[in-house]
């Protein structure tokens, strides 16, 4: 009964640090593409960028984890402003299929990229002692940096939603997300509020790739790889909604875990179920607006 | 009265309600369109004209209450179905294919009147037929001299044109106009106003127009919508001396 | 655009037939090619007279190739049945999973074709016992064409069957989007809306499309099986949904034609560009998507119309009153 017990706690302890590195990944991308609707397949690419920035700065530099991170954060939203401006703007008007084509365009150019600047093999990462480790509570062992990562989540979730939801930015967002049109006639600088909310989901996403680099490595293949589990949150949660993109995140990071620790021959499948059937339900997500 | 004393209506709407959260933007309409009926529905901004319109044609779904088409209850049908019952609508902005000519856009449109929109086989003679036929179409539209042409090559006037010709093509018994002199030039308003005149008797018309002058010479009745709800119905004269229809217009109340 | 036959319509033919004769050295070669093509213009039923952006379409490929492949492996292998089987089986996945997948659009729509694929994959991978998992199913044989032709292993004959299914696939499929089933996809894609309101159910003629391509896709898939006498998990990967689609937007989608341009174009440019190196490849190809998604939309056929109409504005010539 115990061990039973315990395999419940590790599961969802588990479960909920995998999920909240998804969610800080996806959020951005859940932001922009409420915003906007352009389909950006190459959000992992922020990610990825992200977790080789961190993990190049603390190789090179000798910066600690917990500085490189916001670092490398900082340096990608950068390069995101760049982007967005020479590449992404010209096909905002586009269609779907343009859009795809392009961030898939982006993903090969960025996964040849990090193949040629640092190999084939997933970065190593050399966690800071301090988050290494475990802590006991109520006589169990937890794993420290995870218990890091799930606080970490937390607080992420709550600044993003306190930022949306309680700001005058915030405002502005909400109102592009609800219908751009209207919020330009209002007088909204859409289009540089679009570049700082996708400056912002990339910094986000490429945070996230830092901070998760121990649980997803940090590899030439990341974007591609992991991209239908991005795609997934953000479907499942409703594009431009902070708290669905975390709905689904817990839903899928400690569904997956449990499915695979629990019923390993099928376990894979979970995830694909479950956005099926959400979407059978709600087509516009479980936080969406139905359009 | 008997029944046979009372036809069949065009269009009818019982007690229709839709409600958007806490507000009802269509607010109990009964409302009847007659067999050959030329009938106009005004009102302010925001009254739920457009709304009643996507009630009936099936893009929005009611809250509560029921339409009959022909005395048929539509109210659960879906769109698509309704048009092939017989209910055309021209849209208040144009929405027609862009990147195809006036002859296709109407072509299609007969095709699928007669059927034959989703036949595999047979279907080169079909087509020829349904072009013909929306060739006499446009003919009888004094659109023909701009059927090869792409409509995006066509003034946004023109284009209102075709919206109506391609309600014609599906020999509708009820057509709804939604706003068609909008967006039309003077210059070219003559040329929509000798469309409507000349559609066919045996089709009911409903008309959502701001344009006065088009909504007094052309509907024998006029149906105000203030705030959703019916304020009254009547002819032309009886509305334009009646004495809230005036202060609404003029402004005393709800300017919207 | 034309009803009737136009003689450039026989290009396709001449070159392979010139391939057959004077280079029969890349025969199994330009098997693969024909087998992107078939591919190609199922996908191009979809993308490009429909409008449905989908990365998912190598899930009805590879239901086509491990259903025809499983079903050789186990006596049934008669080579036209083999196809029927796996167009059938393709057929009905697409239809049950378009019932869902076609409710959404955009983002969702896309990843839940990417979804699908994902999901057939695990399967392949998982029923090993059925098609070797990893390993791939080996060991297909099918019967000798209309009970004459053994395939050989110069890969004359599996070019000439893939040819042939290439044949009907393309008449098939000309016909369709030449009907007025095919031109209310047309006008689907262009304004669904508008459809609707002529009476058009959107919805229903979608799943059909869907599962008419996904059919395809099988056939595909199955000839794949057939020829290649092996099915591997790639036929359910990402990469292969991604590949058809490059081939087809390269060529140029809702043409018809343009599964027949990309698809050589991007054979070729992947053999000259990726020598030696994979990853080297990866980042032209990238590039080559990006200028095309921002510069070239048509492909290679729109490029061709944007040519002729620069053309024609510099030598105007008389104004046709032909066929609409």
């Amino acid at each position: 009964m115990s061990s039973f017990l315990n395999i419940i706690v590790s599961i969802v302890f588990h479960g909920l640090a995998y999920a909240m590195v998804l969610y800080v990944i996806s959020v951005g991308l859940s932001l922009t593409m409420g915003m906007l609707n352009f389909v950006n397949l190459a959000h992992g690419v922020f990610a990825m960028a992200g977790g080789y920035a961190a993990l190049w700065i603390m190789k090179t530099q000798g910066t600690p984890f917990v500085l490189a991170l916001p670092v490398s954060a900082l340096l990608v939203a950068l390069a995101s402003i760049v982007l967005e401006r020479l590449l992404y703007r010209r096909l905002y008007g586009a269609g779907e299929l343009d859009q795809t084509l392009m961030t898939i365009g982006l993903i090969f150019m960025a996964t040849a990229a990090a193949h040629f600047a640092f190999g084939p093999l997933p970065q190593r990462v050399d966690l800071p002692p301090a988050i290494t480790g475990h802590f006991l509570v109520a006589g169990r062992d937890f794993p420290t940096y995870r218990a890091f990562l799930i606080a970490a989540g937390c607080v992420m979730f709550l600044a993003l939603w306190l930022g949306i939801e309680r700001t005058l930015v915030g405002a502005r967002i909400r109102a592009a997300v609800d219908n751009r049109s209207m919020a330009q006639c209002v007088g909204i600088n859409t289009s540089r509020l679009f570049t700082t909310v996708f400056a912002l989901g990339s910094g986000v996403a490429a945070l996230g790739g830092g901070l998760g680099a121990d649980i997803i490595a940090i590899a030439p293949g990341y974007a591609m790889e992991h991209l239908i589990y991005f795609l997934i949150v953000v479907s499942m949660g409703g594009l431009g909604s902070v708290t669905g993109a975390f709905v689904a995140a817990l839903i899928l990071g400690i569904g997956d875990t449990a499915c695979k620790i629990l019923m390993p021959e099928v376990g894979a499948f979970f995830v694909y179920v479950a956005v099926f059937v959400v979407l059978l339900i709600r087509p516009a997500g479980l936080f969406g607006r139905a359009t | 009265m008997t029944v046979q004393d009372n036809p069949v209506a065009a269009i009818e709407t019982t007690n229709l309600r839709k409600k958007f959260g806490e507000i009802d933007v269509a607010n109990d309409i009964s409302f009847r369109l007659e067999q050959g009926g030329r009938h106009a529905l005004i009102g302010p901004n925001g009254a739920g004209k457009t709304t009643f319109v996507n009630l009936l044609t099936g893009q929005v779904k009611p809250s509560s209450g029921t339409i009959h088409l022909n005395g048929r209850d539509v109210t659960s049908l879906s769109t698509d179905r309704r048009v092939r019952s017989g209910l055309a609508r021209t849209f208040q902005i144009n929405t027609l294919l862009r990147r195809l000519t006036v002859l296709e856009n109407v072509q299609l449109a007969v095709l699928e009147q007669r059927r034959q929109g989703a036949s595999i086989f047979a279907g080169k003679t079909a087509q020829i037929e349904a072009a013909d036929a929306a060739y006499d179409l446009l003919e009888r539209t004094n659109l023909a001299a701009d059927a090869r042409r792409v409509i995006s090559d066509l003034s946004y006037g023109r284009q209102r044109l075709v919206e109506v010709a391609i309600g014609l093509a599906l020999k509708p018994s009820v057509l709804l106009l939604d706003e068609p002199a909008a967006g039309v030039t003077p210059a070219d308003s003559h040329h929509m106003f000798e469309l409507i005149e000349a559609l066919p008797k045996s089709i009911a018309v409903l008309i959502v127009e701001h344009d006065m002058k088009l909504v007094f010479r052309f509907a024998k009745i006029i149906t105000v919508l203030v705030q959703g709800k019916v304020l009254m119905s009547g002819t032309p004269d009886q509305i334009s001396n009646d004495a809230q229809v005036r202060d609404i217009y003029l402004g005393h109340r709800n300017h919207a | 655009m034309a009803r009737g036959f136009r003689l450039l319509e026989l290009l396709p033919w001449l070159a392979l037939c010139a391939l057959y004769v004077f280079l029969p050295e890349l025969l199994p070669l330009g098997t693969q090619i024909i087998i992107m093509i078939i591919f190609a213009l199922s996908l191009d039923l979809l993308l490009g007279y429909t409008g449905i952006v989908t990365l998912g379409h190598a899930a009805y490929f590879g239901v086509g190739a491990y259903t025809s492949g499983i079903l050789a492996v186990a006596g049934w292998d008669g080579p036209f049945t083999g196809l029927a089987a796996g167009a059938m089986a393709a057929a009905v996945v697409g239809l049950v999973m378009g019932l869902v997948i076609l409710r959404t659009k955009g983002l969702a729509l896309l990843m839940l074709g990417m979804a699908v694929t994902l999901i057939f994959y695990e399967l392949a991978n998982h029923f090993q016992a059925w098609t070797g998992g990893a390993d791939g199913l080996q060991g297909i044989s099918v019967k000798p064409i209309f009970g004459l032709f053994e395939f050989d292993m110069y890969g004359k004959v599996g070019f000439a069957y893939a040819a042939l299914v290439l044949l009907a696939c393309l008449v098939f499929v000309r016909h369709l989007v030449l009907s007025p089933f095919g031109r209310s996809l047309v006008g689907i894609r262009e304004n669904a809306t508008r459809m609707t309101a002529i009476g058009v159910p959107v919805q229903q003629r979608k799943l059909i499309v869907f599962s008419v391509a996904a059919g395809i896709a099988g056939v595909a898939g199955a000839l794949s099986a057939q020829t290649n006498q092996f099915v591997g998990l790639n036929v359910l990967s990402f990469e292969l949904s991604g590949t058809v689609l490059i081939v087809l937007v390269v060529g140029g989608a809702g043409r018809l034609y343009g599964a027949f341009l990309g698809t050589p174009i991007y054979f070729a440019a992947q053999d000259i560009l990726a020598k030696g190196d994979p990853v080297y490849w990866l980042f032209w190809l990238g590039l080559i998507l990006i200028v095309v998604a921002t510069f070239a939309r048509g492909g290679v056929l729109g490029l061709y119309d944007s040519l002729v109409q620069r053309f024609s504005a510099l030598y105007p010539a008389q104004l046709k009153r032909g066929n609409p």
